[in-house]
């Protein structure tokens, strides 16, 4: 198997690493001390985020979102009304941005393609056997294909956990690598699923082994479990992409998804970004929240902060 | 819907490249500062004898927030007397039970008027309002409510011993922690049934005068705590030479510390000195990484680095040095300095200007003597008493910034190779009071912890405090603990002799 292509994402070329070397990567990254971790996560989520800054950090929620819709019971009238609010997520306020992408099943792509023609929203799609990761290998990778030749601009595939904890590293690694050559150059992104690693020590590990296999993102959770994002898993990537890029001069993005339903906990994860990995990571390239129901408490605290008056749920669409 | 306007501002510009965290200011309004402060003496406010007051100000700003008496040598005398009268009429007799009670209240008072408390230790030290909130002030009350459990279970705690109150405790406090000094003081005097005279820090008596307050609110009887101000050399040398002083508990620099050691020698006083430090944080090369750099700055840039305990000497196994101080290099450049009242103020203010001085006075003798600076570029404010976090490497033991206590945001990192090396150079100093140890492997730090010789030895954490936990030093940083049942025994006679 070759490895991996050059895809031009990131600042730097892409790293090739062999299975060899990644799995050195791996079992060579740093310790994790969950009580520590925890604590400063805590003391960033913290922070006191005010008028002008909230507002800014509420704009940028909303960029940085992937409006997202994963259930079986999924139709093109669903992922239709999606996409337009999406696109315009509040039809009384011109001023208030499109979302960064939407995020379904590749089985809907051509639903949203048709809806997002002339829009900046981007498609993403789950791929690969989500969210269990453990359909036959040639299946996962022909579901990639599919929502790459469907029109998906983004790809999100599930680490496969099982190979992963039971520790064939180079196995979960090269099935990384082949996800990545089938994605091509379309984005992809790679779910952790760190509600099911069990330690911030996997957790780190996982993120240098998504990393090493080219992903252009590495993402929390599926949203299919219990735990979802939380801030000491999302600062434990984050700390992870932070010294890869120092590494490999490739900065890859995070993505935190499942649980995030408040406004208050985008800005903490934004506090997260910006004290973490930097000014450079505040954009939708490189951070993402995928969440359900966000968006209309971020236009309901936006709108608070601007009249500083709240209005009630049924001013904002629930598309 | 169309009469509520939806568009009044525009967004800032979304593509600005740092975000800029407006002031969140925590306000003042809840601290009712009065102009002058009296003494606190038999249960009520009393004028100083001498008739002088001595301003106190806020070091973030340099302005005065209030004018505090002076107390003479017959003021002390008076102290003295009512905490005596108090002890043996009203307090050595009282049954545990009921002194734990009173202790419950001012816990319970403190909790509820946190936000004064923290507000004003704020205002008045220069520390940040979060420390203040979320370190100092629960503490505070954690330490009188774990000092309450204990107030009818003396005999337990020292079984087959006929535990007595000594009576009265002279106490000493500094200016870094000030009003969580005091209850580290107070609380196991009061349990054990002792009577306290309380001599908060010239700089920063604001918060101790509260204290005397929530004492009032909790009906405390007249004389059990008395708080006297002034400065340290004179107000606290005749309070510590007062013959009716039972019992001296000092926390503060080891100069002074030695001058009490002498000046009580042969007096038969019961002394406890909590002193200077110089502590060892240890990075092995195994630690987890980025929270033994969260750990590295906490150790030292807590307080600014004004904690007696501070991780101001930062070994790092060679292997991982160049890691660790890039990794730390960035993390400070990120610190937010300023306005303590700032709700996400990392670093606050200098407490004084003699402290900034002796501070700016070291750094410069780094320099001279050949170590490397770094200080991340963050904008100071103009006025009031600051110093930017700064690290030194290149440092080597015989440096005097690897041997004198700064006593501010100052790190300065040295190296080693071996465990061995680092037990051995980590213990090449005068003081002893804690160190701190980051390895990921359990039997290490066991190792390490035996041949430390420092009283209080963190593993994978720093500048973690607990009621419940034992505090002291080694060596020139002092003897006697204060925290946990050993915070008991300094003031107990614990044979029964001495009543």
């Amino acid at each position: 198997m070759s490895r991996v292509a050059e895809t031009g994402s990131g600042t730097g070329g892409l790293v090739r690493y062999a299975p060899r070397d990644a799995v050195r990567l791996v079992t060579r990254a740093p310790a994790v001390d969950a009580v520590g971790l925890e604590e400063r996560a805590a003391s960033l989520g913290k922070r006191s985020i005010k008028k002008d800054s909230k507002l800014w950090a509420l704009d940028l929620a909303i960029r940085c979102m992937d409006l997202t819709t994963l259930e079986g019971v999924d139709t093109p009238g669903k992922v239709e009304a999606m996409c337009a609010k999406a696109k315009r997520p509040d039809p009384f306020d011109a001023t208030i941005p499109p979302v960064a992408a939407v995020c379904i099943y590749a089985q809907l792509v051509p639903v949203a393609v048709e809806q997002l023609r002339d829009s900046p929203v981007k498609i993403a799609s789950v791929a690969g056997g989500f969210p269990a990761g453990l359909a036959p290998l040639d299946a996962r990778l022909a579901d990639i294909r599919l929502a790459v030749d469907s029109g998906a601009d983004e790809i999100d595939i599930v680490l496969n956990r099982s190979m992963f904890l039971s520790g064939d590293y180079a196995g979960a690694f090269e099935e990384l690598v082949a996800a990545r050559e089938a994605a091509g150059d379309t984005h992809l992104k790679v779910i952790l699923e760190t509600g099911e690693l069990g330690s911030y020590d996997r957790v780190r590990q996982a993120s240098v082994l998504a990393m090493a296999a080219g992903a252009d993102f590495i993402k929390t959770s599926t949203g299919k479990i219990g735990t979802g994002a939380t801030l000491g898993s999302a600062l434990c990537m984050m700390e992870a992409a932070r010294d890869f890029y120092a590494e490999t001069d490739r900065r890859v993005g995070v993505k935190v998804a499942g649980g995030v339903r408040a406004s208050k906990q985008a800005i903490q994860y934004l506090v997260l970004v910006y004290e973490t990995l930097g000014a450079e990571w505040m954009t939708p390239d490189l951070f993402r929240i995928g969440a359900s129901s966000l968006l209309n408490d971020v236009l309901m605290q936006i709108n608070k902060e601007r009249t500083g008056r709240y209005q009630g749920p049924d001013y904002f669409t629930i598309d | 819907m169309s009469d509520i306007e939806r568009t009044t501002t525009q967004l800032p510009e979304p593509s600005a490249p740092a975000w800029e965290y407006a002031p969140a200011p925590e306000s003042k309004e809840i601290v009712r500062l009065r102009d002058r402060y009296d003494l606190f003496v038999d249960g009520r406010s009393i004028e100083p004898k001498t008739g002088r007051y001595f301003e106190t100000i806020d070091p973030a700003h340099e302005e005065p927030l209030a004018e505090v008496a002076e107390a003479g040598e017959e003021d002390v005398d008076l102290a003295a007397r009512a905490a005596r009268e108090a002890w043996e009429t009203r307090w050595r007799d009282l049954p545990g039970k009921e002194r734990a009670k009173y202790l419950y209240r001012i816990a319970r008072a403190l909790q509820e008027r946190s936000r004064e408390f923290a507000v004003l230790e704020s205002m008045n030290n220069g520390k940040p309002i979060k420390e203040s909130r979320d370190v100092d002030v629960p503490l505070a009350a954690a330490h009188f409510f774990y000092y309450a459990g204990w107030a009818d279970k003396l005999e337990y705690a020292f079984p087959g011993r006929s535990p007595r109150p000594l009576g009265v405790a002279a106490q000493i406090t500094p200016w870094n922690f000030p009003l969580l000094m005091c209850a580290w003081k107070l609380a196991p005097a009061l349990a054990t049934g002792n009577t306290a005279i309380l001599k908060p820090a010239s700089t920063t008596p604001l918060t101790a005068l509260l204290l005397a307050e929530v004492m009032e609110q909790a009906e405390l009887p007249p004389g059990v705590v008395n708080v006297i101000t002034g400065p340290g050399g004179k107000t606290g040398g005749w309070l510590a030479a007062h013959p009716d002083i039972a019992k001296i508990a000092f926390t503060g620099s080891t100069e002074i510390g030695k001058v009490l050691r002498r000046n009580v020698a042969g007096t038969g006083k019961r002394l406890t000195l909590e002193l200077g430090g110089k502590a060892a944080n240890i990075i092995f090369e195994d630690a987890p990484i980025d929270q033994a750099i969260e750990g590295i700055v906490n150790g030292i840039f807590f307080n600014q680095g004004e904690v007696c305990c501070a991780g101001s000497r930062l070994f790092v196994q060679e292997s991982v040095a160049d890691v660790v101080v890039d990794k730390l290099k960035s993390r400070l450049s990120t610190l937010r300095v300023g306005d303590p009242l700032d709700k996400n103020t990392d670093v606050g203010a200098i407490n004084n200007r003699d402290q900034l001085e002796k501070i700016a006075e070291l750094v410069q003798s780094g320099i001279e003597e050949g170590a490397e600076i770094f200080q991340p570029e963050c904008v100071l404010p103009e006025r009031g008493f600051w110093f930017r976090p700064t690290l030194f490497t290149n440092v080597s033991q015989s440096h005097r910034i690897a041997r004198e206590e700064i006593f501010g945001p100052v790190l300065s990192i040295l190296t080693f190779r071996t465990p061995d090396e680092a037990v051995e150079k980590a213990n090449n100093t005068e003081y002893g009071l804690s160190a701190g140890i980051w390895t990921d492997k359990g039997s290490r730090i066991l190792w390490m912890a035996e041949r430390m010789k420092a009283g209080v030895v963190w593993a994978n954490t720093f500048n973690r405090f607990d009621p419940a936990s034992p505090f002291g030093g080694y060596k020139e940083s002092g003897f006697g603990r204060e925290g946990g049942r050993h915070g008991l025994e300094p003031y107990l006679d614990l044979d029964g002799g001495a009543v």
